[in-house]
C-alpha cells in the first residue's frame, strides 16, 4: 500500500465515521419513534433527514458554559477523550479486505486499550464538573467500566484461540468455513452484553441514568462539549457493532453479490438497529444489580467458556 | 429480601428481556398514534376550553352585564373589564380584556358568568410571536353569536327594565303589582 492510498483510507474512514455518528440522530430518533408507535422527526427534509443537520447547528450555536466552580482544563479535556479513544479503536477494524487504517498484529488488543481509555472521559468530565451528581455517575462509570472490561476481554479469548492470532484480518480470514458465532455464541452474548456496558447505552446507561443522576457525568456540559460525549456515544455504538460483525458474524465474509464493503456496513447497521431496540425496550437496572450480574453470572460464564474452548481447541490439535 | 440474580434466575430474566425486545420490534408494523398536526387536525369536543368568546344574546345586545363574577372568579387575574351602562340602564363592559399570555382555560370565568356571555370555545391555535398580542379586547373576544346557549336573553328574564321589554313584561314573571292600589 502506498503512502497515498493510506492517507485516502484514513480520510475516508474518518468522514464516513463522522458521518454515521451523526446521521445516527437520525436513525435513533426514528427508530425509537416507530417503536413507540410514533413517527419520530419526518419534516425537515426528505423522510426528516435534515433533523441531522439542525441538531448539529443548534449544538453549536448553544451557549458554551464552563461552570465557575468546574476545574477548566480537564473540563475541556474530557470530551475529546471519548471521541479520540473510540476513533482510534476504528485504526484495527478491517472493513474489507485491503481497507483498514492499521493492519496491527496485536489489533484486539489495542481496541481493548482504546476502549480502557474512553472511562477517563467519564471520570475526568464528572471529577471536572465538581457536581456531585457529575461525580456519583463518574464513579458509576468507572466501576462498571472496570466490571465489564474483564469480560469483555475474557469473553474475545476465545475467538483469539480459535484463530490464534489477535490480527483482526486474520480473525476474519478464520471465519471463512463457519462464523464464529457459531463456535463461540457465549463468547459473542457476553461481548454484547459488555459492549452495551462498554457503551454504556441503555439499559446499562448507569453512569447517566437521567431519572436518578439528571445526566450523569456530562449534567455541567453544554454545546459542542456535551455534542462530544454524544458523537463519542454514537461512535461507540458504531464501534462495538463493527466489532461484533467482525468477530463473530464474518466480517467482511458474505456471497458475491454484493461487495466486501456492503456486506460489512449491512451487518453493523443491523447490530446498531438491535442497539436501539435494546434502547427502546429495556429498563435500566439497578446500580449493584448491574455489578452483580457482572461479577456473579458473566465472570464464571466467560471463564468456564474459556476453558472449554481452550480444551476442545487442544483436543482438536492433537487429534 | 431482595430477588437475588442467580444463575437460573439470571436466565428466566434473559428470556424475558428477549420477549421484551420481540415484542417492542412488533411495533414497528403497529397503526402509529402521530396525528400530522398542521395538515391533519385533531378533533376536538364540543365542550373543549380553548379561546374565549363574549357572545350576544338572540337580538344581537352584548349579553355581558359587567358583573365582574368573570374576573373575580379567574384564578390568575387575567381578566379585566370596567362597567358600565347605557341611557337605558343596560350594563355593559366598558373594554374587556383578556390576557392569554396568563389564562390557563380553566373555565372558571364560564362557570361564574350569571348570563352565558363568556364562553371557551374548541380553537386553541393561538400563538403568537409578540407576547403583547396575545391581550385581547373587547373587539377581539365579541363574536357575533349565541355560542353554546342559543335562545338566552339574561334581560328578557331579569326583572328589571333595560330598554329590552317593559317591566313586568318578561318570560315567567308576573305582572307588576300597583302598590297604590288595594285591590288583590
Ligand atoms: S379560563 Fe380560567 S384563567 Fe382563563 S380567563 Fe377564564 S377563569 Fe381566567
Ligand atoms: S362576562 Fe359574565 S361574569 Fe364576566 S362581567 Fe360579563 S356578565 Fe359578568
Amino acid at each position: 500500500m502506498t503512502v497515498m492510498q493510506h492517507i485516502w483510507i484514513v480520510i475516508g474512514v474518518l468522514f464516513v465515521l463522522l458521518n454515521i455518528a451523526a446521521g445516527l440522530i437520525w436513525v435513533e430518533r426514528r427508530l425509537l419513534a416507530l417503536w413507540q408507535d410514533r413517527l419520530g422527526p419526518n419534516r425537515a427534509g426528505p423522510l426528516g433527514l435534515f433533523i441531522v443537520l439542525a441538531d448539529t447547528l443548534k449544538l453549536f450555536f448553544k451557549e458554551d458554559w464552563i461552570p465557575p466552580f468546574a476545574d477548566k482544563k480537564i473540563f475541556i479535556l474530557a470530551p475529546a477523550i471519548v471521541v479520540g479513544s473510540v476513533l482510534l479503536s476504528f485504526v484495527i477494524i478491517p472493513f474489507a479486505p485491503n481497507i483498514v487504517v492499521a493492519d496491527l498484529n496485536i489489533g484486539l488488543l489495542f481496541f481493548l486499550a482504546m476502549s480502557s481509555l474512553g472511562v477517563y472521559s467519564i471520570v475526568l468530565g464528572g471529577w471536572a464538573s465538581n457536581n456531585k451528581y457529575a461525580l456519583l455517575g463518574a464513579l458509576r462509570g468507572a466501576s462498571q467500566m472496570i466490571a465489564y472490561e474483564v469480560f469483555m476481554g475474557l469473553s474475545l479469548m476465545g475467538v483469539v484461540m480459535l484463530t490464534g492470532s489477535f490480527n483482526m484480518g486474520a480473525i476474519v480470514e478464520a471465519q471463512k468455513d463457519m462464523w464464529f458465532i457459531v463456535t463461540q455464541p457465549v463468547g459473542f452474548f457476553v461481548f454484547f452484553i459488555a459492549g452495551i456496558a462498554e457503551t454504556h447505552r441503555l439499559p446499562f446507561d448507569i453512569p447517566e441514568a437521567e431519572s436518578e443522576l439528571i445526566a450523569g457525568y456530562h449534567a455541567e456540559y453544554s454545546g459542542m462539549k456535551f455534542g462530544m460525549f454524544f458523537i463519542g456515544e454514537y461512535l461507540g455504538i458504531t464501534l462495538i457493532s463493527a466489532m461484533m460483525v467482525a468477530l463473530f458474524f464474518g466480517g467482511w465474509l458474505g456471497p458475491s453479490f454484493l461487495p466486501p464493503l456492503a456486506w460489512f456496513a449491512l451487518k453493523t447497521f443491523f447490530f446498531i438497529g438491535v442497539f436501539i431496540l435494546l434502547r427502546a425496550s429495556l429498563p435500566r437496572p439497578r446500580y449493584d444489580q448491574l455489578i452483580e450480574y457482572g461479577w456473579k453470572i458473566l465472570l464464571p460464564v466467560v471463564l468456564a467458556n474459556l476453558m472449554i474452548t481452550g480444551a476442545i481447541a487442544l483436543w482438536m490439535k492433537g487429534g | 429480601m431482595r430477588q437475588s440474580t442467580l444463575p437460573g434466575g439470571g436466565v428466566k430474566i434473559m428470556l424475558s428481556n428477549l420477549r421484551t425486545m420481540w415484542l417492542v420490534f412488533l411495533h414497528l408494523f403497529h397503526k402509529k398514534e402521530t396525528i400530522q398536526y398542521p395538515e391533519e387536525k385533531i378533533k376536538l369536543h364540543p365542550r373543549w376550553r380553548g379561546r374565549i368568546v363574549l357572545t350576544k344574546d338572540p337580538d344581537g345586545g352584548e349579553r355581558c352585564v359587567g358583573c365582574y363574577l368573570c374576573a373575580v372568579a379567574c384564578p390568575v387575574d387575567c381578566i379585566a373589564l370596567q362597567a358600565t351602562e347605557d341611557e337605558n340602564g343596560r350594563r355593559y363592559p366598558e373594554f374587556f380584556r383578556i390576557n392569554f399570555s396568563r389564562c390557563i382555560f380553566c373555565g372558571y370565568c364560564e362557570e361564574a358568568c350569571p348570563t352565558y356571555a363568556i364562553q371557551l370555545i374548541p380553537d386553541f391555535e393561538m400563538a403568537e410571536y409578540n407576547r403583547q398580542n396575545l391581550v385581547f379586547e373587547k373587539e377581539d373576544l365579541l363574536i357575533n353569536s349565541q355560542g353554546k346557549y342559543p335562545g338566552y336573553n339574561f334581560y328578557k328574564v331579569a326583572g328589571m327594565d333595560a330598554g329590552v321589554k317593559e317591566k313586568g313584561e318578561g318570560d315567567n314573571e308576573e305582572p307588576v303589582v300597583d302598590i297604590k292600589s288595594l285591590l288583590p
